[in-house]
């Protein structure tokens, strides 16, 4: 049987951040995240694990090393070329959900392809049947603003899946939620793993982690085991 | 549209730029209106400004237009050394000789009092004068009848008065129903008539004017002119004004006064367009002080719409949607001030000139360069807001410290 696709492959990235001394976040990272997997990246706080998010979310270019994401190696695309790839290709959890306030959840969730040049009418159609699987059906017409923490980053998620990236990327995504929502939302994030969604759950918390077929756990901007490591090659 | 990596390139349709411009100004009503304001007062004053000079020159020059501007005053010199001089007695007869004028009409003054009684105590005299007048005085300044009718060769004759308008309102008297009477020079004189305001002759207003006829026969007056109303013909107004001293009085020209009413009407007319400069000028000034105001409003925006700007390069913004989508912002908000101003503009416009009685004469160049004004004002306030947000990278934007 051979391994599904890398839809993520970093090799030798560092990242610094200029400063008195430089900060070096990253220190020589390689990864594979293969499409169909559920990966949790863990290390305690400052370890680089976000640093890392932005790098493989094109969101921040490595100071060395090659990132290709969906097949795209970023070293060669422009910053318009990395708009473009995040627009159908990643998409974002955050630990502070950044919706929109003052919208409907059905308008935040359908601007998940908002610079997809998707029409408007069919975003919201996709956008309604995805607040239909997460369990918001009778949601969707509500502000997120007057939703629940738990409600709102499960209208966070749905934006994130909406086009079906190829890699859903998710920064302490129960990192603000109380410990009954959190569950929610890792189970959530199991259930859309088991229909195909690539997904990267990055925490601090190593129960969490511990819950997804696949951990990686950073330490001082290195990689300090993987299981998929000791198991099966890649 | 694919670049040359095969990328199918972030695209935004027109409708969801305009949404995505109108988050900022539907999640902050009350600052984007108050924001707008200062773009709304400069638009105003603008539109107010270039309305009102408009309706009221286009007033004056109505006005200049239905009284002429071919009317000539002539009076008695009243310089030093020249005594309380009066026209001579040939004046009237050797101004009509002359040959482009048309009309001329004598006015003399008449030494006597005017009461709405004969118990008023006569200290309380009421500022008015009597004039003495030929009967074709009031077509001559094309002045018209508020009531009743003026003096015509009958009534020129007999112990009849027409008033001049602060005349009668000083009298007292509204209306000449019911034989209304007033005691003129230790005599009943019967009100015939109430004239409105006489523009070219304004001194006529505060006059009891009588015949000649009767002001010889009752008030003791000795037929003299002390003003001649001229009416030449309008080609030849400048060449009448100069020959007009020597004709009435060929001894003294020196002593005669030749003017003309119409040059008053005129320099205001001037006038008013120095003070619409001035006003312009502040309106604009206030268009800048909105379009600082809206710059800042909107510099505060991106710095606490950070995170927005983060999530939308994360959901796949180029730099210029982010552009657009703040300077647009911008745009919009001096637009909405804009059109406000218009408004605002129009409405004290209209206002002030049903008070004034004038005609609602807006330029055109008023709305549509009000309009163009905000629009560029507000391009230019936007643009440096959002070459900001545009430059802000998605992990700046993003990190919540
Ligand atoms: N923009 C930045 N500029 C300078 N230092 C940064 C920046 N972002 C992160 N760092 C530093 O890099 C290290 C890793 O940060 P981060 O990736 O946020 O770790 P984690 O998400 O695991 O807490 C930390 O020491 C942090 O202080
Ligand atoms: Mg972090």
């Amino acid at each position: 049987m051979t391994a599904p696709e890398a839809v993520l492959d970093l090799r030798g990235v560092t990242k610094e951040y200029p400063g008195t001394p430089p900060v070096r976040a990253l220190r020589g990272i390689d990864l594979t995240i293969r499409s169909g997997e559920l990966v949790g990246v863990v290390g305690p706080s400052g370890s680089g694990k976000s640093t890392l998010l932005h790098v493989m979310g094109t969101l921040d270019r490595p100071t060395a090393g090659d990132v290709h994401v969906a097949g795209y190696d970023i070293s060669r695309l422009s910053d318009r070329d990395l708009s473009a790839v995040r627009a159908r290709n990643i998409g974002f959890v955050f630990q502070q959900f950044h919706l929109l306030d003052g919208y409907t959840a059905l308008d935040n969730v359908a601007d998940g392809l908002l610079y997809t040049g998707m029409s408007a009418a069919d975003r919201r159609d996709l956008a309604a049947d995805t607040l239909g699987r997460v369990g918001l059906a009778h949601r969707v017409t509500h502000a997120t603003s007057k939703l629940s923490g738990g409600e709102r980053q499960r209208v966070a998620v749905a934006r994130a899946v909406l086009g079906r990236p190829a890699i859903v990327l998710a920064d302490e995504p129960t990192g603000n939620l109380d410990s009954t929502s959190s569950d929610a939302i890792v189970e959530l994030l199991e259930e859309l793993n088991a229909e195909g969604i690539t997904l990267v759950v990055i925490t601090h918390n190593p129960e969490i982690a511990a819950r997804f077929p696949r951990q990686v756990s950073l330490l001082d901007g290195l990689v300090e085991s993987d299981s998929a490591a000791a198991g099966v090659g890649r | 549209m694919t670049d040359r990596n095969g990328i199918v390139r972030s695209r935004l349709h027109a409708g969801d730029v305009l949404r995505t411009a109108t988050v900022g100004l539907r999640t902050r009503k009350m600052r984007a209106a108050l924001s707008a304001l200062g773009i709304t007062i400069g638009i105003a004053s603008l539109v107010a400004v270039l309305g009102l000079s408009d309706s009221s020159r286009s007033d004056l020059l109505t006005q200049l237009d239905r009284l002429g501007t071919n009317l000539l005053v002539v009076q008695a010199g009243t310089g030093i050394g020249l005594g309380n001089a009066e026209l001579p007695d040939t004046a009237a007869v050797m101004v009509e000789r002359i040959g482009p004028v048309e009309d001329v009409a004598a006015v003399g003054s008449v030494d006597a009092n005017v009461y709405r009684s004969d118990l008023v105590p006569s200290t309380r005299s009421g500022g008015i004068s009597v004039s003495a007048v030929d009967t074709n005085l009031l077509d001559t300044l094309e002045g018209t009848v508020a009531e009743g009718r003026f003096l015509d060769e009958a009534s020129a004759a007999y112990p009849t008065v027409v008033l001049g308008s602060i005349a009668a309102e000083r009298l007292g008297i509204a209306t000449i129903a019911d034989g209304q009477l007033v005691w003129l020079g230790d005599q009943w004189f019967a009100v015939i008539g109430i004239l409105d305001p006489l523009e070219l002759a304004g001194s006529l207003d505060r006059s009891a004017i009588v015949g000649a006829g009767a002001a010889e026969d009752y008030l003791g007056f000795d037929g003299v002119a002390s003003s001649l109303y001229v009416r030449t013909h309008p080609d030849w107004v400048d060449g009448v004004m100069g020959v007009l001293p020597a004709t009435v009085n060929p001894e003294n020209p020196d002593q005669v006064e030749v003017s003309r009413p119409t040059d008053a009407l005129e320099a205001r007319a001037a006038a008013e367009s120095a003070f619409t400069a001035l006003f312009l000028g502040l309106g604009v000034v206030a268009l800048i002080v909105g379009g600082v105001g809206i710059a800042n409003v909107m510099v505060i925006s991106v710095l606490e719409r950070r995170s927005e700007i983060g999530l939308r390069r994360a959901l796949g913004a180029t730099r210029r949607h982010v552009a657009l989508q703040f300077l647009l912002e911008a745009l919009m908000l001096a637009l909405a001030g804009g059109l406000g101003g218009v408004l605002l503009g129009v409405g004290v416009t209209a206002g002030y000139s049903a008070l004034r009685g004038w005609d609602v004469l807006i330029p055109t160049v008023a709305w549509t360069g009000g309009l163009a004004a905000a629009l560029v004002i507000g391009a230019v306030a936007g643009l440096y807001p959002a070459m900001r947000a545009a430059r802000l990278s998605p992990t700046e934007a993003l990190r919540t410290t």
